[in-house]
């Protein structure tokens, strides 16, 4: 996979609720619940970092896992949160209009 | 035939004065019998409603019977049922109403404009019954067939029912207050119109014994999620009741109740 860059959709409520991120869809009301390192992925996701930048110091950093491993799974992660439209999905950096 | 000259009646659930107003002196007599306990004429409305009866089958743009729209176009709220139509304009406080008249079509369109103007203010309406029992109030939530008029039916004397079906629930600043409605269920019977302050959520279930476990906060939200009343795919009136559910878990202890239908389980209710 080329360089990816991942953005939050603004269309999302999200709250930790006793440790466990919960993110409901504004567009669906879809609840989903993001494990620790989904969660660590999520809130790094500023459009800007590549997303192998994100799980070098926001995952491999903290979890004691494989970066290849970690990387591969992150990137499974993204794509599935994108297709539910809570996350965006770039190879060029998200800037968002203000 | 002249006119009739309008008249108008207000209607107060959750502290929330809602005037409404029609030329139908049938109608009006209507709305008195069914919301009897909710009348409060001295109160100043929040929102104001014209009624305008039309015979069934003449509803400007009806949809199918059990077919229920919302949808916010042109800064109004259009909501639509087989039964009414309502245009509500939350800048100016003002709707209107076309339906036949029964009391039917404006408890729905009730249930509806008090969801939408509770999503704002960080309150909830919840498909569960709620009682008052010593000052404090508890809210039995659940599905169809969970028990929430089972419960209901089994209070003991000293409590007072608010609903068997919609609970009404307004932020405080320690917490959360449900007040009475007058949405029934199988009891049909309206609740009182009286507040008190949320003491505990209980997520029913039916079994052989009665009990009451712990939830986690993040099952908690789960549930009540489920049972919160909301008709509108807006995304900010979502991300408000989503928010508003996350604070009333993390406030209200939320607890799974199972019980046998047996007057008992009253005695793990204090």
């Amino acid at each position: 996979m080329s360089t990816v860059y991942i953005a939050r959709v603004k269309e999302v409520a999200a709250r930790s609720i006793g440790g466990e991120m919960m993110i409901m869809s504004a567009r669906d009301s879809t609840l989903f619940s993001l494990n620790e390192t989904a969660t660590a992925i999520w809130q790094a996701a500023d459009g800007v970092t590549p997303l192998a930048e994100i799980v070098q110091h926001g995952v491999c950093a903290q979890f004691d896992v494989d970066p290849a491993t970690a990387l591969r799974d992150a990137e499974e992660l993204v794509e599935r949160l994108a297709q539910h439209g809570i996350l965006k999905l770039s190879d060029h950096p998200i800037v968002e209009a203000k | 035939m002249g006119s009739a000259i309008a008249q108008d009646v207000v209607i107060e659930i959750g502290a929330m004065p809602v005037l409404v107003r029609t030329s139908s002196p049938e109608f009006l007599q209507i709305l008195r019998e069914r919301y009897g306990g909710f009348v409060n004429s001295s109160a100043q409305p929040v929102f104001e409603f014209e009624v305008e009866i039309v015979p069934p089958g003449r509803i400007p743009d009806a949809i199918g019977d059990d077919d229920l729209s919302v949808r916010f176009e042109a800064g109004r709220w259009v909501l639509q049922r087989g039964d009414f139509r309502a245009e509500l304009d939350p800048a100016l406080r003002h709707g209107r109403i076309w339906q036949s008249a029964t009391p039917y079509a404006i408890d729905a369109a009730f249930r509806i404009v008090h969801s939408l103007l509770l999503a704002k203010q960080g309150g909830l309406l919840v498909h569960g019954a709620s009682v008052v029992r010593n000052g404090r109030a508890f809210l039995f939530a659940g599905v169809s067939g969970a028990g929430k008029t089972t419960i209901s039916r089994l209070a003991p004397a000293d409590a007072t029912l608010l609903t068997d079906e919609i609970s009404y629930l307004r932020r405080a600043a320690d917490g959360y207050v449900a007040f009475g409605t007058p949405f029934a269920g199988e009891l049909a019977q309206p609740g009182e119109n009286v507040r008190a302050p949320l003491a505990a959520l209980y997520l029913l279930a039916q079994g052989t014994e009665n009990r009451i476990d712990p939830v986690a906060d993040a099952d908690a939200l789960r549930a009540v999620l489920r049972s919160v009343l909301f008709f509108a795919h807006d995304s900010e009136l979502v991300g408000h009741v989503f928010d508003s559910v996350c604070n009333l878990v993390q406030r209200v202890p939320v607890r799974r109740l199972t019980f046998v239908p047996d007057f008992r389980v009253w005695e793990l209710i204090v």
